[in-house]
């Protein structure tokens, strides 16, 4: 049985040199552009449009020029791929009501006709862009502080539920900071936009964080009262051992269907999609890697300040709900 | 042993009743006969797979102004609108307190559909009579009394720009408006092949124009919507309940403007504030594109669960069927409005019911390693393994609630599509990774009792 939890410091070093980056696009981000990420017109209003022509021929100078007398913010028009010989084209620019919206419709009807049955076009307005920005930050607060709850509930009658509470919470932040990280470079490079869908992504990855930890937690405390005479070290790395069939399984069933969405499905959701799965990756290797050895660091007052507060006894203890 | 073989009944029927309710064809049942439905039960399919429109409409007044109830009426009176449009599958909802969401599926043209919306449909007929200096007022935005006290109810100043009478200065005398109308239809005028509207007015308000017109014949009066006169013709003799607006209409502003007089005037001016217009090819790619992949996943899925499970796998995979049968059932009943964002939450509840046996699984197969029997290593596998599935899914439960509750901002509504597909998933799941699979699995076990016990790689050990 190889000795992970003995390398913790390498996967410590690891999930550092995964955070930093992303970290740092943060910052830089934020200094350059006021916002850690690109912020879709969810959060702060703006208009996408999804144009589609029926012909060839349409120019950039052609729909700057139809946008100008409306929009007097900066336009960013990008050609799409043409994957069936239409024309496409993305839009972004500020908030319009419908009668400008209309003009411009027309105006661009008339360089070249539209296939109204093939554009899309979303608006929201700053205000309400604010207001969803709120929420989400609310949502975001509501969640991390029931599931720590939550955590610590469930975990109430092992020795030291704390650690066990916080060190999940800390392999929660850990794939949370992954996903944002990850989001934040992909903004920088790729023009990534973070969306209410985003969020929505990053809290289903706190959620299955949790889960991950929960089910190696419950083997962990499982085996304490088996393997009375084994060290606190030994007993994780074998719980961890065991468990680890049903994370690899787990990962490549969601990994199955996401990249069935990634290839098959629809272009609409696929950022939503990608950023899911690489924070369920993360969840997966945040509870092995980083809650348990740092459960274990904890234990051996490897961690400053935190390691006076007493030690994990491999107390003996009721297996009483779990069987 | 018996007892699996009643859960397999209810299971059965059970089955047999989601495929029944996910069919097509079916749109309820009707127990006694009366003709009517005692059960509905259709597919709703958002805006981003059918195409349309959606728009967000906002309260144009300061808080406290206005009341919910006003708010109510405006929505009552979009209700009405929207319907007369013919469109029958739309929706409109009251948001906040402030805010009304339209939903429009299958609209191709936002600009008529939303123009007749939230227009506000203020019809007046004003006095001219008299009045020196006015001229040819056709289109231009004049101020009414009427519409001055509405402004002045709501603490605001009538604008400079709008016209005053030019005698006083004052604002012109409205003497009927179009809530004093019976009914109003559109008709064609085939001589000069012009549009008009014919009113009929209701009978107190009849007494009223009666009288006016009869002892101002030969004097103008205009015929007044939002501010805008839209025609100023002379009285040519007094006028009863029924008579006709002229104006320059198209048929489309003809029949709009019939259908805004008729459902009343909106008691609030209204804004766009959010709109998205999707176009039907889109929507329908979509969908086509979403059934591809989640079918290409869940059988690859299908296929691991078998391949490194075995016999286990195939009451897995069998109870995966009966889960994805139950989530469409369920989307119909209650309804559930499909969206991608839904359709994503139904394909990662797959992942976590596939978990839920996984657990299941891992945990027979240690026991089977222990040297346990194969009916021990089964329960032992169930017993064990429910504390971790109820736990871990009920953390996500939580989380899909808050998300759900955020979904409920207008502006972040894709969001509460995935949070109800995925709780109904992780809920049913709670039914079919335990209940489903164990009676799968125990009777399996039970018809291969004789090769499993032999061989140990049936049950992927």
């Amino acid at each position: 049985m190889f000795n992970l939890v003995e390398k913790r410091r390498w996967f410590f070093l690891i999930s550092a040199i995964v955070i930093f980056p992303g970290l740092f696009a943060m910052v830089y981000s934020t200094v350059t552009t006021g916002a850690p990420f690109r912020m879709s017109i969810d959060f702060v209003g703006g208009s996408i449009y999804d144009l589609s022509f029926a012909e060839k021929g349409i120019t950039e100078g052609d729909i700057r020029d139809a946008f100008a007398e409306f929009d007097d913010r900066s336009l960013t028009v990008q050609r799409l791929t043409l994957d069936d010989g239409t024309e496409r084209w993305s839009v972004r620019g500020s908030y319009l009501e419908q009668d400008q919206t209309d003009q411009i419709l027309d105006k661009l009807n008339a360089i070249s006709p539209l296939n109204r049955d093939r554009t899309q076009i979303e608006q929201v307005s700053e205000t309400i862009g604010a207001e969803v920005a709120q929420a989400a930050f609310l949502a975001v607060l509501a969640a991390s502080f029931i599931v720590s709850f939550f955590i610590i509930i469930a975990f109430r009658t092992v020795p030291n539920a704390l650690r066990y509470g916080l060190s999940a919470i800390a392999a929660m932040l850990h794939d949370v900071l992954v996903v944002m990280g990850v989001a934040s470079i992909m903004g920088l490079f790729f023009g990534w936009e973070v969306d209410a869908l985003f969020l929505t992504a990053v809290l289903t990855v706190l959620a299955y964080s949790v889960q991950d930890s929960i089910v190696l937690f419950d083997r962990i405390r499982e085996n304490i009262p088996q393997y009375l005479g084994e060290p606190y070290e030994t007993i994780v790395n074998r719980s961890i051992w065991e468990t680890i069939h049903r994370s690899l399984a787990t990962q490549l069933n969601a990994f199955f269907i996401m990249a069935a969405i990634l290839l098959f499905g629809g272009e609409t959701i696929k950022q939503f999609i990608a950023i899911l799965f690489i924070g369920l990756l993360s969840g997966t290797y945040s509870s092995i890697f980083t809650a348990v050895p740092l459960l274990v660091a904890w234990e051996k007052g490897e961690i400053p300040l935190l390691s006076r507060v007493g030690k994990i006894l491999p107390a003996p203890l009721a297996v009483e709900d779990r069987v | 042993m018996a007892s699996h073989y009643r859960w397999l009944a209810v299971i059965l029927l059970l089955v047999a009743f989601c495929v029944w309710v996910s069919l097509p064809d079916t749109t309820g049942l009707d127990w006694n006969n009366d003709g009517e439905l005692d059960l509905v039960v259709e597919q709703k399919l958002g805006l981003d797979l059918v195409g349309g429109v959606r728009v967000l409409l906002e309260a144009q007044l300061p808080p406290g102004s206005f009341t919910i109830e006003d708010l109510q009426r405006a929505a009552d009176n979009v209700n009405k609108r929207v319907n007369g449009l013919g469109l029958t599958e739309a929706t409109v909802q009251v948001q906040g307190d402030r805010r009304i969401l339209v939903e429009l599926p299958g609209v191709t043209n936002k600009k008529q559909a939303v123009d007749t919306i939230k227009a506000t449909a203020l019809l007046e007929f004003v006095d001219f009579a008299g009045i020196p200096g006015v001229g040819n007022l056709d289109d231009t935005r004049i101020l009414t009394n009427q519409q001055d006290q509405l402004l002045k109810a709501r603490g605001e100043q009538a604008s400079a720009d709008l016209r005053r009478r030019p005698d006083t200065g004052q604002p012109f005398t409205t003497i009927l408006t179009g809530a004093d109308l019976q009914s109003a239809s559109a008709q064609y005028d085939a001589k000069t092949g012009r549009f008009f509207i014919a009113v009929k007015l209701n009978d107190s308000a009849a007494a009223t124009f009666s009288s006016f017109t009869g002892s101002r014949v030969g004097q103008p009066m205009a015929i007044v919507l939002d501010s805008t006169v839209l025609s100023a013709p002379v009285i040519q003799s007094q006028l009863g309940s029924d008579f006709v607006i002229q104006g320059n209409f198209t048929q489309d502003e003809a029949n709009s403007l019939a259908l805004q007089l008729r459902s009343g005037a909106l008691p609030i001016p209204l804004r766009e504030e959010a709109a998205s217009d999707v176009g039907a090819t889109l929507g329908q790619e979509s969908v086509n594109l979403s059934i591809r992949a989640g079918i290409i996943g869940v059988v690859v899925v299908l296929a691991f669960m078998v391949l490194y499970y075995r016999v286990p796998g195939i009451a897995a995979a069998l109870a995966l069927i009966v889960f994805a049968l139950m989530n469409f059932a369920a989307y119909k009943l209650i309804p559930v409005t499909l969206t991608l964002p839904a359709i994503t939450g139904f394909l990662i509840s797959i992942g976590t019911a596939v978990d839920g046996n996984i657990l299941i699984f891992e945990r027979v197969k240690e026991e089977i390693r222990a040297g346990k029997p194969l009916g021990m290593a089964l329960d032992l596998g169930f017993s064990r393994a429910w504390g971790s599935i109820r736990d871990s899914n009920i953390s996500t439960i939580i989380i899909c609630v808050v998300l759900f509750f955020f979904g409920q901002t207008p502006g972040a509504s894709v969001v509460s599509g995935f949070a109800i597909t995925l709780i109904l998933g992780l809920v049913i799941n709670l039914f079919t990774a335990v209940i489903v699979t164990r009676t799968f699995l125990y009777l399996l076990a039970a018809w291969l009792q004789k090769p499993l016990s032999e061989k140990k790689w049936l049950l992927g050990a």
